[in-house]
């Protein structure tokens, strides 16, 4: 018997699992979700590269430690290597990706497209998002495209999956099979309209969010408190979004740069009086997702260690969310590692093997 | 391996390496530069109780002129209608005619305005002063249509999810089109006790 792990198929790491009922996708992720484990994702930090094992370097080090990783689309509108692109080479390795989707560089033709062929590569899970305007990239002259915004990219897949047709109603003869996620941010104003933007966007789609960084739990868990009373919690998971802060000046810069992060004064104030600021960055991580897990209708974290991404396993291993389990791990499968050890044996060691003596050392 | 965190960013560099040139265009997207100063547009969400009523109204006086467009065709109002209409709206509302008005449903403030486009309420990325991302002195428009919403009578329709914009439709009369189809929907209501069971 070969050694599996749970939720990989057997027949090969890189096919998608068993359906499940109940389930849309045959992701892991949802598996996860729906087991009611606390989920842990991550983000790849995308290379500017057209090596493979740039990527595959990347996605290594969370290995054992993320139920899934988002493939950014060109966050930030900075060029990188596409979303698509890395979805295929981490699918090829069995990893489970979030193949992110943003509106700003592609229309509905093209996007249609790619969720089919994402989805054809055996990705189970799509982040629709709206994307950053041209201006904040490394690109302010390229064109926006902005042809659908997340919320109707949200309904654009869930038709295609539920009810098998592109947007103009063409049938497909496959439709994907999609976990469908979504972006929230509980800190931007209008702060009384962003828990019933939620319910739109579960009403476009969405199965789960993850919500931007969260630096201000107290307003964290009122937005929690809201959704839960709107009934939200049942029909979506939501990750929280943590990461740490590598330094106050950090913070600042992103405080005054970065719209859409809310990062409050005591935050910025417990990095400045630390002497080490970088492990106070990763404590102070570790100590909101010990406060947000606790928050009823929490159902994971959402680790983004921009240039950090070394200390996404340490924070999960501190903060201990995922209370013993271990998230599936890339390995040799055991057949394949006897093959590779035999191998070795007969190529690198001296030895002269006969079959008469073969046969003795098998009895 | 870790990557030293660069002091500055390329989109920096990029923005550094721009011309240096005497001429600086006011402000950053092309969207804004189209658009007037907020004051008319503030005041129309600010009253769009009063706009909701009026639009209603408005509404029903040009239904019941469908005959008469009908009569003259639709075809032959549409240049005239038009060319009100993209004044009116374009003053009130800094209307960008896409050609399928959702202004009631997003508390008067045109979500066409908004950088992005966005049909389905306020992105991430909202300063923490309320006003846009991309324009950091507009005050952003989903925030405006939030508040908008909230005085209108039927603002709970900001909830709804708004299908993507047909870009085939742009620089159309959005009136006509809400009067012809509205018109038909009268005319299958109309005929449809006939066949449908009685009641």
């Amino acid at each position: 018997m070969i050694g599996r792990q749970r939720d990989e198929n057997p027949a090969g790491i890189h096919l998608p699992l068993e359906p499940l009922p109940g389930h849309t996708s045959r992701g892991r992720l949802e598996r996860v979700l729906r087991r009611g484990e606390f989920a842990v994702t991550t983000e790849l930090n995308p290379p500017d590269s057209a090596d493979p094992e740039d990527v595959y370097n990347r996605a290594k080090i969370f290995d054992g430690w993320v139920d899934a990783i988002n493939a950014v689309d060109a966050s930030g509108a900075n060029c990188h290597m596409s979303s698509v692109g890395i979805c295929a080479l981490l699918t090829r390795m069995g990893y489970a990706p979030i193949m992110q989707i943003a509106c700003r560089d592609r229309n509905r033709i093209a996007i249609q497209g790619d969720v089919l062929g994402g989805a054809a590569m055996g990705v189970a899970n799509m982040l629709c998002l709206t994307g950053d305007g041209v201006q904040a990239g490394d690109q302010p002259g390229a064109k926006p495209v902005f042809d659908l915004d997340c919320m109707s990219l949200l309904e654009t897949c869930r038709i295609m999956r539920d009810n098998g047709k592109f947007l103009s109603g063409r049938k497909l003869t496959t439709p994907p099979q999609l976990f469908l996620g979504a972006a929230i941010n509980p800190f931007a104003p209008p702060i009384d309209f962003r828990p019933y933007r939620l319910g739109k966007k579960i009403a476009a789609g969405a199965q789960f969010v993850q919500s931007q960084y969260c630096f201000d739990v107290p307003m964290f868990r009122t937005y929690m408190q809201q959704i839960r009373d709107l009934g939200f919690t049942e029909k979506c998971f939501i990750l929280c979004g943590v990461g740490p802060l590598a330094s106050a000046k950090t913070a600042k810069w992103i405080r005054s740069n970065v719209p859409g992060i809310h990062i409050p004064d005591q935050i910025v104030k417990r990095l400045e009086g630390a002497q080490d600021q970088k492990k106070e960055g990763k404590q102070l991580c570790i100590d909101i997702i010990n406060e947000v897990k606790e928050i009823p209708g929490v159902s994971g974290v959402h680790v983004m260690a921009y240039r950090q991404e070394e200390y996404v396993a340490e924070i999960v291993d501190e903060s201990g969310v995922l209370k013993g389990r271990q998230p599936w791990k890339r390995e040799i499968r055991r057949d394949d590692q006897l093959v590779a050890d035999r191998l070795d044996h007969i190529l690198h060691d001296e030895i002269t093997e006969t079959q008469v003596d073969m046969v003795k050392t098998a009895h | 391996m870790p990557e030293p965190t660069p002091a500055v960013t390329q989109a920096t560099l990029v923005k550094k390496a721009a011309p240096k040139s005497d001429y600086k265009p006011a402000d950053v997207s092309p969207q804004r530069r189209v658009q007037r100063s907020f004051a008319v547009r503030l005041w129309s969400v600010r009253h769009s109780r009063l706009l909701e009523w009026f639009y209603a109204r408005f509404a029903d006086m040009f239904l019941t002129l469908h005959p008469l467009w009908k009569g003259i065709g639709y075809g032959r109002v549409e240049a005239p209608i038009k060319f009100v209409e993209k004044r009116v709206k374009g003053f009130m509302f800094d209307c960008r005619m896409c050609g399928q008005c959702i202004l009631s449903s997003t508390g008067m403030s045109c979500p066409m305005n908004c950088p992005k486009q966005l049909r389905n309420g306020p992105c991430g990325g909202v300063r923490a002063n309320g006003n846009c991302e991309v324009e950091p002195d507009m005050p952003c428009v989903w925030v405006k249509a939030w508040e908008g919403s909230r005085n209108m009578k039927h603002g709970d329709k900001i909830l709804d999810v708004q299908k993507p914009v047909d870009q085939s439709l742009r620089e159309t009369s959005a009136w006509l089109r809400v009067t012809a189809q509205a018109a038909a929907a009268r005319e299958a209501a109309r005929n449809a006790p006939k066949t449908g069971a009685p009641t």
